[in-house]
């Protein structure tokens, strides 16, 4: 019906976002005993997450035009604003940017990097910043996850942790039980999606590729790569972190500081 | 010899408060220190600064004339061992939980020795029991033997028996008096009991709010 009246592209899209954000209006206003706060939130919600994500669309045109390689500029600049997510999450972590940026850069940096090298991730605009994002963005969730499950096991094992210290442990062999509980936790999402994949969900990458045209059998093989290469940048994010929060949870002189 | 002059602990900004300041003791080898003061005086406070759990913010502890601060953390503490309220077991058998400290150091310690470890505070047979399905008195001697296996001079107790019941608290009271004679450990003992003060005491620190109200022989001081 739209195309009827919309006959650019950026017109037409600007028109179903308006339809899909009244849908979404709508439904709030219909529930908003549930969520009175909610109805005043979604709008400039709304509003922040269009022009962000037109912002970065804009972005993406204008670099196809230049050189391919200003893709990793973008990743970078994603590991930056994870990073910072990251530390918002884990505010109980003391110098957690840093350890959030080291850990994400190492796990989704050296695991792109190889994917990359081996073709499987061809360097091309089109290619690498939506998949990168999608690695970057899991990565920065896994993290957020690993942080707060640690928090989470220290604070509610702090008599345990610190009767191990008291008993002449290590701070890492002290901490360790809970370190090894968190990691675990903070990857069931990650293992569970690569489960369920097909049968659960049919992830956006996958219905991209279907949508513009590359046939659906490459395209599922591929979606199953992404959600591997997901896992491993998450893994290997986590165990770079689960080697650096030690170092912030406790003193130099082996002192609990998480309670 | 353990000694404190001047010790405490002011948390850093923003909140800057003082949990405990001018703490002064000298205890010679054997002797037991009971630590008494209303909830929340600063007593636990006190002997986490002793095995640097804490850092202390002024004064300075000795052991045997060696500032504790010179000492690496994890040797200091298994030379002055501690048990909590609670006992903290870690998952696994009771024998996992003796052995932990000598594993700390790489030392193995033998089933043979822990055995006669358990054996003494009179838990024979209860090698290979699940550590947390442990009565709250069984559990109580676990963490002593546990703190014992690493040999300390000085035992810390924050309120060893007050999660205990009449008979259990006893029997945890007759075991650490008889292990502090044979082992003639240097105990501090932080206690709510002024009984318990009383008996197991030679000398006694009354702590509250942060601030030291009196120390000395403990009949002198129990008396006033
Ligand atoms: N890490 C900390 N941060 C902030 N406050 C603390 C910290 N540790 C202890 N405190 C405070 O210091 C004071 C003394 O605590 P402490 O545990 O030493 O008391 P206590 O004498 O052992 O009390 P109780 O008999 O209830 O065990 C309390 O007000 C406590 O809230
Ligand atoms: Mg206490």
């Amino acid at each position: 019906m739209l195309n009827y009246f919309f006959h650019s592209q950026l017109s037409l899209g600007l028109a179903e976002c308006l339809v899909a954000a009244l849908l979404a209006l709508a439904v709030t206003l219909l529930a908003r005993t549930r969520a009175p706060g909610l109805l005043k939130e979604l709008p400039l919600a709304e509003l922040r997450g269009v022009i962000q994500i037109v912002a970065v669309g804009a972005i993406l045109a204008f670099m196809l035009r230049g050189p391919q390689w200003t893709s990793l500029l973008v990743l970078i600049a994603m590991m930056l604003a994870a990073a910072s997510i990251v530390r918002k999450r884990a505010k109980k972590i003391p110098r957690a940017f840093m350890l959030a940026l080291i850990s994400i850069c190492t796990g989704a940096g050296i695991v792109l990097a190889v994917m990359i090298v081996f073709g499987v991730i061809p360097l091309k605009i089109t290619m690498l910043v939506p998949v990168g994002s999608m690695v970057i963005a899991n990565t920065m969730n896994t993290q957020s996850l690993f942080l707060d499950r640690l928090r989470g096991e220290a604070t509610s094992h702090v008599g345990e942790i610190e009767s191990a210290l008291a008993l002449g442990a290590s701070a890492d062999a002290a901490v360790l039980p809970y370190l090894n509980a968190a990691f675990r936790a903070c990857l069931i999402p990650s293992v569970d999606n690569i489960r369920s994949l097909g049968i659960v969900w049919i992830p956006g990458i996958m219905a991209g590729m279907v949508l513009s045209g590359a046939s659906p059998l490459y395209a599922a093989l591929y979606q199953f790569v992404v959600l591997t290469t997901i896992f491993s940048a998450s893994a290997l994010a986590c165990f770079v972190s689960s080697h650096l929060v030690t170092r912030r949870i406790f003193t130099v002189h082996e002192q609990l500081l998480l309670r | 010899m353990l000694t404190c002059s001047q010790l405490g602990r002011t948390l850093p900004p923003p909140e800057a408060r003082t949990l405990l300041s001018d703490v002064n003791f000298t205890l010679e080898r054997g002797e037991v220190l009971a630590v008494v003061g209303p909830s929340g005086a600063g007593k636990s406070t006190l002997l986490r600064l002793l095995n640097r759990l804490d850092e202390p913010t002024s004064g300075a502890v000795t052991l045997n004339g060696i500032d504790t601060r010179t000492i690496p953390p994890r040797e200091l503490r298994r030379r002055i061992g501690m048990v909590m309220q609670r006992a903290y077991l870690f998952p696994g058998t009771v024998a996992e939980n003796v052995a932990f400290g000598p594993k700390q150091q790489g030392k193995n310690i033998s089933t043979d020795q822990i055995d006669a470890l358990l054996t003494h505070v009179g838990l024979a047979g209860y090698a290979s029991r699940d550590a947390l399905t442990l009565s709250g008195g069984e559990a109580q001697r676990v963490a002593i033997t546990r703190a014992l296996a690493n040999e300390p001079q000085v035992l810390l107790l924050d309120e060893p028996t007050s999660a205990l019941d009449e008979t259990a608290r006893h029997s945890v009271e007759a075991l650490l008096e008889s292990l502090i004679r044979e082992r003639h450990l240097t105990c501090v003992w932080v206690t709510h009991s002024i009984e318990q003060a009383r008996t197991m005491a030679g000398k006694v620190l009354a702590v509250e709010a942060g601030r030291v109200s009196a120390y000395g022989i403990a009949a002198e001081v129990l008396h006033a």
